[in-house]
């Protein structure tokens, strides 16, 4: 027990410190190699509030009526959900840090219909990685489900099928980066006869906004569908087959079994593998940056690559704020997760 | 020969289930092996042969070439093994290292309980200890006092979220440590690189090793946390009861049975370690760099030479493909009893 505490501790505490001052200081360059200089927040100001604000939170613009609806809808349901608290009877603590979250999150979905669905508007590198992470996951959990529960039924050759649909998860990133990249060429890859039937050869993924970022999260759904399909098989091996099996005699269909008998005993096992997925996610970095390097613009760039092309550019200082605002932001989203979704399924965090 | 399409019992689906099962199985495996495919069949192209359009069919659409496999294991001879060797060690030695120490974490979780305080002052005395390593190699000593307060602040409020109620417990530990996976790596690799600098450790496989072992322990303590929990205690019990030590039970009893599912752990950290690249392309530079770096240099200011990484990657991927077939009925029997549990 103590032994690994005690390596995680000194090797994540050390970076933290350090990262911390990182980001509140400047790197320059004088005549013996570089020293660093202390200047308080300025570089989260440039991020949040000054000349990178276009690119880290977006192009903001009056969000379209669809924009508004989804708007609406989160405020409706964090009001649902904060009034459900208080006649709940949450303790005042707890329901001030309710109010804190639930804003939080409303200003956070603010930020996004003014970034993406509003006419003139573009997400920066926040939203982005918000988008991978969130559309990711849930195709990645659909997938995955679904692949389990085919490869879990009495098919003659499903082993086959199972160490196949383990691969994509044995190669190196950023192999499966340079292999999209062959994949998704238009001019010289596999699929420029699909798209010359198609009468689209002039077109590439690459120079419009949501063609690259769909590309990219094609990429990482390949990817990463083996884990949740892994994991997803081995809980649905282990569940006890008379149970299905006398509910099939007794007649419930195939659909009510799933939903009555199969998905509550998948629910624990899935909300941990959708939490690593989400921490692994929100750190998306290869696949971005081998496949379209943050283009066009800067529309496929996530968070982790906007920290390390400041990095490669020697900004340290700036790299280092960025890298701890997606600190703040993963611990937020994923305390969130545990507290709202995580503790109502399981009794152990 | 047994007919596939009958039904033997209520489990069975029905015939035309079994097709659309089939349809949908084969239509992903072709999603899977197309682009696996396309890196073999490109290992066989010559540079032409790949920037003239797509030809799918070796001796059909054009005529396969050793070529890159010879440039790859002939020209760059030295400069392909010592990375393999190195990728080898590296990958190996942390997983097992991440997995003796993540998984008596695990077990010490699950069996035991500890009590949040002694934590606290830990933590607390791990960030005095820290700033004075700080201050020692050359940070401003008021910086470094206010950063390692704020720090330990955040943690206290972090893992001591609830504190006052029934106090820390196990659960609150495993938190912590899953969430030492948040911080992305760019932001790690700076401090590291300076830390393994100092300590003369820069470019050696101690320093991969130490920081993989480091990264994966957290997936570690939760994989396998999960699948000690479903041990039966009646076991260990009547282990104590004829005197056998908590160690003694660990390594007769609860081992043995834990081991698929630290196979299947085994294989995910291997993985994980094996593939890793960023942290490699800063702690390490010509004598202990792996493999992801090279596939990453092969693109050269001409563009990316997609050939020869091709080579690279079919190389890399072979030995865990063939664990990975291997240590199949283990996985499907690891993972999931222990994940069942959550």
């Amino acid at each position: 027990m103590w032994p690994a505490l005690a390596v995680v501790l000194f090797l994540s505490i050390f970076p933290l410190v350090v990262s911390l001052y990182l980001s509140l200081s400047r790197l320059s360059f004088a005549k013996s190699g570089f020293e660093i200089t202390f200047i308080g927040p300025t570089n989260y100001q440039t991020l949040l509030f000054g000349g990178e604000r276009t690119h880290f939170i977006g192009v903001l613009k009056t969000p379209s009526p669809i924009g508004w609806a989804i708007f609406a809808v989160v405020v409706v349901l964090v009001g649902w959900a904060f009034t459900r608290a208080v006649r709940g009877g949450v303790r005042p603590l707890g329901l001030l840090l309710r109010a804190i979250g639930g804003l939080l999150l409303v200003g956070l979905i603010w930020l996004f219909v003014q970034a993406v669905f509003a006419p003139g508007g573009r997400p920066g590198t926040v939203f982005v990685t918000l988008i991978y992470v969130f559309i990711g996951l849930t195709i990645q959990y659909v997938l995955g489900l679904g692949l389990a529960m085919l490869a879990t039924q009495r098919l003659p050759g499903r082993r086959f099928f199972r160490v196949v649909f383990l691969l994509p998860m044995m190669i190196t990133p950023v192999g499966v980066g340079y292999m999209f990249q062959m994949l998704t060429d238009t001019s010289k890859g596999p699929f420029l006869p699909v798209f010359a039937a198609l009468g689209m050869e002039g077109f590439t993924w690459v120079t419009d906004p949501w063609g690259a970022r769909i590309a990219v999260m094609i990429g990482d759904i390949w990817q990463w569908t083996p884990f949740m399909f892994i994991v997803l098989l081995a809980a649905l091996e282990g569940l006890d087959v008379e149970v299905t099996e006398a509910a099939l005699v007794d007649g419930a269909s195939r659909s009510q079994v799933f939903r009555y008998i199969t998905l509550p005993a998948l629910l624990p096992v899935s909300t941990t593998i959708v939490l690593i997925r989400m921490i692994e996610g929100f750190k998306i970095i290869d696949l971005p940056n081998i496949l379209t390097n943050g283009g066009p613009g800067t529309a496929t760039e996530s968070m982790t690559l906007q920290a390390f092309i400041d990095w490669r550019t020697f900004n340290l200082g700036r790299s280092a704020a960025t890298a701890y605002l997606l600190l703040i932001l993963v611990t937020i989203v994923a305390t969130a997760y545990v507290n709202l979704v995580r503790r109502r399924v399981t009794t152990t965090v | 020969m047994r007919n596939p399409f009958r039904r033997r019992s209520a489990l069975d689906l029905s015939p035309g289930a079994k097709v659309l099962s089939y349809v949908l199985l084969l239509g992903w495996t072709f999603v899977v092996l197309f682009p696996i495919y396309w890196l073999a069949v490109t290992s066989l192209k010559l540079p032409i042969q790949v920037n003239s359009g797509p030809v799918f069919f070796p001796f059909i659409d054009f005529q396969p070439t050793l070529e890159n496999w010879r440039y790859i294991f002939v020209d760059l001879r030295n400069d392909t093994v010592r990375p393999y060797i190195n990728t080898v060690v590296v990958g190996l030695s942390s997983a097992i290292i991440a997995l003796a120490l993540g998984s008596s974490a695990a077990y010490a979780l699950v069996r035991f309980h500890y009590r949040p305080r002694i934590g606290l002052i830990g933590l607390f005395a791990g960030c005095v200890l820290l700033a004075a390593v700080a201050i020692g190699l050359g940070a401003p000593w008021q910086i470094v006092v206010v950063s390692a307060l704020g720090v330990f602040l955040i943690l206290a409020q972090t893992i001591g979220r609830r504190f006052r109620g029934r106090g820390l417990g196990n659960s609150d530990i495993a938190f912590w440590l899953i969430s030492q996976r948040m911080l992305p790596p760019v932001a790690v690799v700076i401090p590291l690189y300076v830390l393994f600098q100092r300590v003369g450790l820069l470019d050696t496989w101690w320093a991969l090793i130490i920081t993989y072992v480091a990264t994966n322990l957290p997936i570690v303590v939760w994989l396998m946390r999960d699948y000690f929990s479903t041990v039966p205690v009646e076991l260990e019990e009547s282990a104590a009861v004829d005197g056998a030590s908590p160690y003694r039970i660990f390594r007769s009893i609860v081992i043995p049975v834990a081991v698929p599912g630290l196979v299947a752990t085994f294989l995910f950290v291997l993985v994980f370690a094996w593939n890793e690249y960023l942290l490699a392309l800063f702690l390490s530079s010509a004598n202990a760099q792996t493999l992801p770096i090279t596939v990453a240099a092969q693109n050269a200011t001409r563009g990316p030479q997609w050939w020869y990484m091709s080579v690279l990657i079919m190389i890399m991927i072979v030995p865990v493909i063939l664990m990975a077939i291997a240590l199949e009925r283990y996985i499907s029997r690891g993972i999931l009893v222990g994940a069942v549990k959550g």
